[in-house]
């Protein structure tokens, strides 16, 4: 109900605002006498911004400091000696006596005092609820009959529409790089907090991957040496990017080169189609299709390939990032002009010289970057990994034996019962950074190129 | 094909093929007087009711040309009348859009080109293009002039590769500006240079005939006039058939001149014929900026 009523009020305030700017403007400039800077919609937009801005802040003082002023009020409802009571029997309370205030009802007989305390706490509510909703009235009205005064012939209603746009795209943009920042900030925090109980050189030089048991209280106990798990995260993404890259580009350059554009139309789909299975059912492929079978074939041959293993895992992630190269490839390619296509073929030169002599390598800045792109897509990956490559964090070289990755023991150490205080839990932190610093690199040398290309051909 | 059975291929063919051409002319222009041709050149291509479709759309109608050796022949003509189409047809580019389809004969001395047993890499080395545009690749100039060569295998060494650049530059009459820098890349030269090294790398791979889609509309007045001096030098040894929208530019290199109307031919014939007493009205107008 709360929120039904302030959308409503917004909106009337919305309506009234933008109704009376518009007509307002309107009657100034009786058609074709006198001209007005701006067109009415301008002025009514203008008048509604004026009008929404005041009253939303004051909603939005409201969200923010609402809860501290109530719990204030209730506390100081409170008889000296709950006041007294232990910090964490002192929420339990006024918990309950929140619920009373609802109607939710508790467990047990509400006190006496209780009920007086939700009593006194709902007509604090409802009071200021209706201070704010008057507020907000008050001020939008205020705003409204301001923002009024100010229309005339000369007022540049669009331009400080223009500028008021301009404000919320910027902040817009700002909240999604705050966000960004903030993840790295918690990240950094954390992962720092681990740098405390583990050295540095011990985690990135480490070669034994052994972190132990969390108990609280028993300090750096394990060994956290980050190489093995480095090894078996490159180990499966070269792997991925094996499978992925020959067979993504090749797919890129039948459809963009040989294929018709009926064969294009219903090839084109299917392959995204890929792009779009969830990775946990990519796992499952991997688990009980792609693993027992190159099991299989490891018996025949002779050699020891394991069900799990990071051959597995890698081959099922190459055929995930297909889609990714050769959909990225595909617009590359295209971007090649076709008269350059045309003048290798004129001289006559034959489709696969074509494309072996001039498009690829006019293409090919592009297509490192797509490769950078899809490289660290397959860092990043986890769900494939943690069902089919085994979790076994040794530094071992033949692929047909299970490995670890990074995003799996980020997984394995906030599993399960976690204390946050412990380096057992807090080396996912730090183990987190490094894969976001891998991957940041990466994208950033991917974008630097794929730029550097866009500037050749536009 | 090499030069002996070319010249057989031409003395058994041309007499036959040149008595069609010409009573071919003749009821298609009998409405017209026609002074006989001046220069009497032995032909090169013929094209025999040449239609063209793009998917189910008709783009040219039974189009007959004969096109003489070492000679300028330019098409005239409206924008999309059909020129670049029918100029396509001559090297099988039109074989590369999607859904295009031609009927009709055309011969390269002779020879039949859409015959299913030609190799069409190699007719596109007997029949050399060059674009509306200046499309160098993006390599060295060199690497530009080199690639056809390179391609068809027609260097044996290092410094056989040098000779056949430097003289296909020097054909293109660019040897002098670039020859100190060869290894820059070709998209770094001007315009007019870029629409030079592409004549040049279409030389490179010895063409018998050269096709040029609007080669100087990119171009500014001077470097149009040094390409036409080039065209003007290189019909000595090449046959040069050349789409313009400059009636001035048809008229200074060409020798015969063809006019298109909506995917047809309206008329063909000497280039001073057509600019002085043009047998159709439609011609006429056109010449005299009526419409286009
Ligand atoms: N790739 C294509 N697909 C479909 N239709 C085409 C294609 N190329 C040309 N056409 C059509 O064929 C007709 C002739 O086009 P063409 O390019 O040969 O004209 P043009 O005489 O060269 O014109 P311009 O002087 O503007 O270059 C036009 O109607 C055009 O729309
Ligand atoms: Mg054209």
């Amino acid at each position: 109900m709360n929120t039904a009523i302030i959308a409503t009020l917004l909106l009337v305030l919305l309506g009234l605002a933008y109704q009376t700017g518009w007509s307002r403007s309107r009657r100034l400039a009786p058609a074709g006498e006198t001209k007005l800077h701006s067109r009415p919609v301008y002025h009514g937009a203008l008048a509604a911004i004026w009008t929404l801005v005041p009253a939303l802040l004051i909603f939005a003082l409201w969200a923010l400091f609402g809860e501290t002023a109530s719990r204030a009020y209730l506390l100081a409802q409170l008889p000296p000696d709950v006041l007294a009571l232990g910090s964490a029997e002192l929420e339990s309370t006024l918990r309950r006596i929140r619920q009373i205030e609802s109607g939710f009802g508790v467990v047990g007989d509400a006190l006496p005092w209780e009920n007086q305390a939700a009593q006194a706490l709902r007509e604090f509510s409802t009071l200021t609820y209706a201070a704010v909703i008057a507020a907000a009235a008050g001020t939008g009205a205020l705003a409204l009959w301001l923002a009024n005064r100010r229309i005339s012939l000369r007022l540049r209603a669009r331009n400080e529409v223009e500028r008021v746009v301009s404000a919320a795209m910027i902040t817009c943009s700002v909240v999604a790089i705050l966000t960004t920042a903030g993840i790295v900030a918690s990240l950094l925090f954390e992962a720092l907090r681990f740098f405390s109980f583990v050295s540095p050189i011990d985690f990135f030089f480490g070669t034994v991957w052994n972190p132990g048991f969390s108990t609280t209280g028993q300090g750096a106990a394990g060994e956290y040496g980050l190489l093995p798990l480095l090894w078996g995260t490159l180990m499966v993404a070269s792997i991925a990017i094996l499978v992925a890259l020959p067979i993504g580009l090749m797919t890129a350059i039948y459809l963009t080169q040989y294929a018709s554009q009926r064969t294009r139309s219903t090839v084109k789909p299917v392959i995204e189609i890929l792009a779009g299975i969830p990775t946990i059912v990519y796992g499952f492929f991997a688990l009980v299709t792609v693993g027992p079978f190159l099991a299989g074939v490891g018996d025949t041959l002779g050699i020891d390939i394991r069900a799990t293993s990071a051959l597995t895992a890698g081959i099922v992630m190459g055929i995930m990032i297909i889609p990714f190269i050769s959909s990225l490839s595909d617009d590359i390619i295209r971007q090649v002009p076709r008269a350059m296509r045309d003048g290798s073929l004129g001289l006559g030169a034959t489709q696969s010289e074509t494309i072996k002599r001039v498009i690829l390598p006019a293409a090919l800045p592009g297509i490192v970057g797509a490769f950078l792109l899809a490289v660290s897509r397959a860092i990043g990956e986890t769900m494939i990994v943690v069902l089919a490559a085994g979790n076994s964090p040794f530094l071992r070289l033949n692929p047909g034996e299970p490995v670890s990755t990074v995003t799996v023991t980020i997984v394995n150490q906030l599993t399960g019962d976690t204390d946050f205080a412990s380096p057992q839990s807090l080396v996912a932190f730090a183990l987190g950074l490094t894969l976001f610093i891998m991957t940041l690199i990466l994208n950033v040398a991917a974008l630097y190129i794929v730029r550097r290309y866009r500037e050749q051909y536009e | 094909m090499n030069e002996n059975t070319q010249l057989e291929a031409r003395e058994m063919h041309m007499p036959t093929e040149k008595i069609v051409a010409r009573s071919d002319l003749y009821e298609m222009e009998s409405s017209t007087v026609r002074t006989p041709d001046a220069e009497q050149r032995p032909v090169r291509v013929t094209a025999r009711n040449v239609s063209v479709f793009y998917g189910p759309k008709q783009s040219l109608f039974d189009v007959s040309i004969d096109i003489p050796e070492k000679a300028v022949t330019a098409f005239i003509g409206p924008s999309g009348c059909g020129k670049s189409t029918f100029l396509r047809c001559f090297n099988r580019m039109n074989d590369t859009i999607e859904g295009c389809r031609v009927t009709g004969k055309i011969s390269l001395d002779g020879g039949d080109i859409y015959d299913p047993a030609l190799d069409v890499v190699e007719l596109r080395a007997r029949v050399g293009m060059v674009f509306q545009k200046p499309n160098p690749f993006p390599k060295s100039i060199y690497e530009n002039v080199a690639y056809g060569p390179r391609i068809h295998g027609l260097a044996r060494s290092k410094a056989d590769m040098d000779a056949i650049v430097e003289s296909s530059l020097q054909k293109a009459s660019l040897w002098n500006e670039v020859k100190d820098r060869l290894h820059e890349p070709g998209t770094g030269l001007s315009g007019g240079q870029q629409q030079r090294l592409c004549i040049a790398r279409a030389i490179a791979v010895s063409p018998e005939v050269i096709l040029m889609d609007e080669p100087c509309s990119a171009l500014d007045p001077i470097a149009t006039a040094r390409i036409e001096e080039l065209i003007d030098e290189l019909k000595q040894n090449y046959t040069i058939v050349i789409v313009t929208h400059s009636m001035q530019q048809a008229a200074r290199v060409s020798q015969r001149t063809a006019f298109f109307h909506l995917g047809n031919l309206v008329e063909e014939g000497p280039t001073d014929l057509i600019f002085t007493s043009p047998g159709e009205k439609r011609t006429q107008d056109y010449i005299t900026g009526r419409y286009g």
